[in-house]
């Protein structure tokens, strides 16, 4: 029987050890000092840089890459913390090629931006890696605040009301704090159980209590909150998935590829954790990308990406896109699954092609079979279980500028909430301002 | 976090960062803006006399040196005292500091060398509320050719009596700001010294020409077709002015006297270097050109970062810790041994090293097959040359030789016991070791 990339089905062990490690190591791997110097003197510390206008949590980069080259990683550190508690973890998952490199005035000069995201970690590696907590709790207030769900929106709500003297319970459903950054991020950007250690190294400030399997909707509810609490902040989310309509979408190998990621997230071994030999994702995203670059990662012969539109239409950012290219995968844009092929477990994909012109999408009638022992389904994710009495908005809860929900008492933000896109940082800067304005509110 | 809270002759401003007398201080909307944005206080662009104001070239007042990448490492500027009334400036001055108590505002001043006309403009200064004066000895163009400016600060009678002067029609604390344009920056700061200054700021712009138009035979900046010399600040000036901060504070005539360091102060390391040299404080005038006033953000974080690293309360904890450590050359320590060694893990081989020494140095560096760098011991007199012109930071170090160790170079064993060139049995004027 084949082994290894050839072994047929879904199996284990397609790769070696030393291999798999050498896959999963870190996509943007951190400076060391040298490279750091010389990669911050190319800033220019621009006016009102535009950098910092891209932000989503409107760190203040010129300075803080300033303090960098004076010497004061530390300093850094602090600058980026002051705006962005979760400064870490968004300096390894940004897709800064579409946030501040973009707007960098080096790009447009050169087409090289300074390479601020991995800056940012050097600084802020420097002071998590010595377990510094730069900031201190205020006087305690008396108040308390419920945070549902302990994801980047959750946690950075949470330190910004701890540090202002609140004290906070964060109800979380799983049994593992961390959100995303703990699922669903690929493990390439998040090593070293980064996202684990990040969450304890937040929980210095004290203040704030995790309640773990503790899920709104399964004992707790809205209104219990409200009651137990001065303030609530919902922060729990998308946890539903889009279904796939194509006929055999039931079949065996068929999966959610947001699954698929928090299974390689969790698992201890990679090498126990079983890939197909033809993979084919479903979709044009971040997540679609992640599950595909991952799976080829594990030992996958062939793994391609199926997208219904043109290359443009993706959610997936270039860098993305050609991340997933070098690493082998094959992107087919405009076709769609029709059907599913296998007797109980998928063999095959029968895909449609489409023509996406005027912006409409036309299938045209012609179709494709790709040889497919697993179906990853990355078609987006959706709000599951909103609680009763809160107005929506595109399918979101919606929210002010500042998080305030269409019920007195009630925040929220991060991907469950309406505006924004769906991005750590901006979950991020969400938790924050709700937390800002909750605080306003109580304090009034 | 440590407190910047810094007192300079009773003066007191949230930290020891000013504003030169300069362009970013010429206008009330500069200096609140600057204000604004952190600054501890300002001096003022220089005033002059009361009535028609001086006039500017309309065209370009400042040239530039760059380094690598067109970094700004030196600028250089044709620019004259302010070119704005009298009336006006005080009548901003008045209003700024009234707004901005805790800031400090210093009037810069330069008018004839006369006891009339210094008479004439302090009472007027004096009821802006300003917390001090600084008298403009540098200015090294324009202003000099009317006998003012540097031309008065490179002779040192004028500056005593025109300190004299001041000392007697006001009575808050006066500034002698020198000019580096002079042999010996000593003898103009006893001067202020002996007329009754509160302190010297120092150091105010070099005469220089920074570059020279090839196609049109003109010194830049080019004011149709010709140039004259400016004064050179910025980056590259601070060396020279560092060690003219460091003369007058470990002079005798001049020890103890309160410094204002001056002189392409950049970053908080500029100014903690200023600051150890004995300046109680430091001012800037190029980097807040370059960068824009948020450039103090950085002075500021990052000077209170280092003192609570090191465990310094106060700015005065550590002024003028570094002074002992300045000394003559022939008080070295002429037993102290190192040798230069390269690390090779940090060694990009680029051959930089080798180059200049092999070259310009004592043939200390050997090149071996796959382009490996190694100092040769036997050759190496530990000159640094290496070390600063490697590209990357500590891949060159200085390894101090222990006692006892033999020398490779000089067959000689270390001494453990400090020896120096007044001891030297080379020196014809040795005097024996006890
Ligand atoms: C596969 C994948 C890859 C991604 N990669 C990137 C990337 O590289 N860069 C990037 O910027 N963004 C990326 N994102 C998006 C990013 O992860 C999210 O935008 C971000 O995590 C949103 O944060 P959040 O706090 O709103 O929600 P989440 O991170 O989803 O956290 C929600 C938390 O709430 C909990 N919860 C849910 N329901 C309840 C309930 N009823 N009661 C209690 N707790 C509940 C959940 O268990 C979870 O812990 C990716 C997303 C996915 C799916
Ligand atoms: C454009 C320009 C104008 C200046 N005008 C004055 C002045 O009016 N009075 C004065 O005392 N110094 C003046 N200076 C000198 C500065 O105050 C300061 O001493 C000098 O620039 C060195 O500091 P720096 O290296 O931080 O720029 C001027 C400097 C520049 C660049
Ligand atoms: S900086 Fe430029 S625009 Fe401004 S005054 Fe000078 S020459 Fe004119």
């Amino acid at each position: 029987m084949a082994k290894g990339q050839m072994a047929s089905g879904i199996v284990a062990g397609r790769l070696s050890a030393d291999v798999l490690a050498e896959n999963f190591s870190d996509l943007h791997p951190p400076y060391a000092p040298h490279e750091a110097a010389v990669a911050a003197d190319r800033c220019y510390f621009c006016h009102d840089a535009p950098c910092v206008t891209a932000c989503p949590t409107s760190i203040d980069i010129p300075l803080f890459i300033r303090q960098i080259q004076t010497g004061h990683p530390a300093g850094a550190a602090r600058t980026i913390f002051d705006q962005n508690i979760l400064g870490g973890m968004c300096a390894r998952v940004c897709p800064t090629e579409t946030l501040c490199e973009e707007a960098c005035v080096r790009e447009t000069a050169e087409g090289k931006p300074v390479e601020i995201g991995r800056l940012q970690r050097y600084a802020t590696d420097t002071v998590m890696a010595a377990g510094v907590h730069p900031f201190t709790r205020a006087e305690p207030t008396g108040k308390t605040v419920a945070v549902v769900g302990a994801g980047p929106a959750g946690l950075a709500c949470a330190h910004r009301l701890a540090m202002l003297g609140h004290d906070v319970v964060i109800h979380e459903a799983r049994a593992k704090s961390g959100g995303l950054n703990e699922f669903g991020i690929a493990a390439y950007k998040s090593t070293q159980n980064f996202a684990e250690a990040e969450v304890r190294w937040l929980l210095q400030i004290g203040g704030i209590t995790i309640e773990t399997d503790s899920a709104l909707g399964r004992g707790l509810t809205l209104s219990g909150l409200r009651d137990a609490y001065d303030a609530v902040f919902l922060s729990i989310g998308l946890t539903g998935v889009n279904a796939l309509r194509a006929e055999g979408a039931d079949k065996d190998g068929v999966r959610d590829a947001v699954d698929f990621i928090a299974d390689l997230r969790q698992a201890g071994d990679l090498a126990a954790l079983p890939v197909g030999r033809n993979v084919v994702v479903i979709g044009g995203g971040m997540t679609a990308v992640d599950a595909a670059v991952q799976s080829k990662l594990l030992g996958a012969e062939n793994v391609t990406i199926a997208y219904r539109r043109d290359q443009d239409a993706m959610g997936a950012s270039r860098f993305e896109r050609d991340l997933a290219t070098s690493k082998g995968v094959r992107i087919m844009t405009n076709v769609q699954p029709v059907a599913l092929h296998g007797n109980g477990a998928v063999r095959e994909i029968e895909l449609e092609y489409t023509s996406s012109e005027g912006g409409s999408l036309k299938p045209t009638g012609e179709t494709v079979r790709l040889a497919a022992d697993q179906v990853y389904k990355a078609i987006g994710q959706t709000l599951e279980n909103a609680p009763d009495g809160l107005n929506l908005d595109g399918g979101k809860i919606a929210v002010s500028d500042t998080g305030r929900t269409s019920v007195t008492g009630v925040w929220a933000g991060g991907d469950c909430a309406s505006g924004g896109d769906d991005l750590t940082v901006t979950a991020v800067a969400e938790g924050r301002d709700a937390a800002m304005d909750i605080h306003n509110s109580l304090m009034g | 976090m440590a407190d910047l809270t810094t007192n300079f002759l009773g003066i007191s401003s949230p930290n020891p960062f000013w504003l030169a007398s300069a362009p970013p201080t010429d206008k009330e909307y500069n200096v609140r803006r600057a204000f604004e944005a952190g600054w501890g206080g300002v001096v003022w662009k220089t005033l002059g006399e009361a009535g028609p104001p001086v006039v500017n070239v309309n065209g370009p007042r400042y040239g530039a040196i760059y380094g690598a990448d067109r970094r700004l490492l030196g600028l250089n500027n044709i620019e004259l005292i302010t070119d704005r009334p009298l009336e006006v400036n005080l009548e901003e001055m008045a209003r700024v500091k009234a707004d901005y108590p805790d800031r400090a505002l210093i009037a810069s001043i330069m008018v004839p060398c006369e006891e009339a006309a210094w008479k004439a403009i302090l009472p007027r200064v004096a009821e802006t509320g300003a917390d001090g004066i600084e008298l403009n000895f540098g200015c090294p163009h324009g202003m000099s050719e009317r006998g003012m400016g540097s031309a008065v600060g490179q002779v040192p009678e004028y500056i005593e009596m025109v300190t004299r002067w001041c000392k007697q029609y006001y009575d808050r604390p006066v500034i002698v700001k020198l000019t580096p344009n002079i042999t010996d920056v000593r003898k103009p700061a006893a001067a202020a010294r002996n007329g009754g200054a509160d302190a010297v700021s120092l150091i105010n712009t070099i005469n220089s020409i920074t570059t020279v138009n090839l196609d049109t035979m003109s010194p830049e900046p080019s004011i149709d077709g010709k140039g004259s010399h400016g004064g050179y600040c910025g980056p590259a000036v601070k060396p020279i002015a560092l060690s003219m901060v460091s003369e007058i504070a470990r002079a005798q005539e001049t020890a103890g006297m309160p410094i204002s360091g001056i002189g392409g102060v950049t970053t908080w390391r500029d100014a903690a270097e200023f600051m150890a040299l004995g300046c109680g404080n430091v001012q800037v005038c190029t980097a807040a050109m370059t960068y824009g006033f948020k450039v103090v953000q950085e002075m500021i974080a990052g000077l209170s970062q280092w003192m609570d690293e090191k465990g310094y309360e106060s700015t005065s904890d550590f002024v003028g810790m570094a002074v002992p450590n300045v000394t003559d050359w022939q008080y070295l320590n002429l037993n102290y041994v190192a040798k230069a060694k390269i690390s090779q893990d940090d060694c990009i081989k680029c051959g930089r090293c080798y180059a200049a020494c092999e070259d310009t140095s004592h043939q200390a560096i050997a090149m071996s097959e796959g382009r490996v760098f190694e100092v040769i011991d036997e050759e190496c007199v530990a000159c640094n040359l290496c070390v600063d012109v490697c590209p990357v930071e500590n891949c060159i170090t200085m390894v101090q030789m222990q006692p006892g160790e033999v020398d490779p170079r000089t067959g000689e064993t270390v001494q453990p016991d400090y020896a120096n060139w007044t001891m030297h049995p080379n020196n014809p004027a040795a005097q024996a070791a006890e």
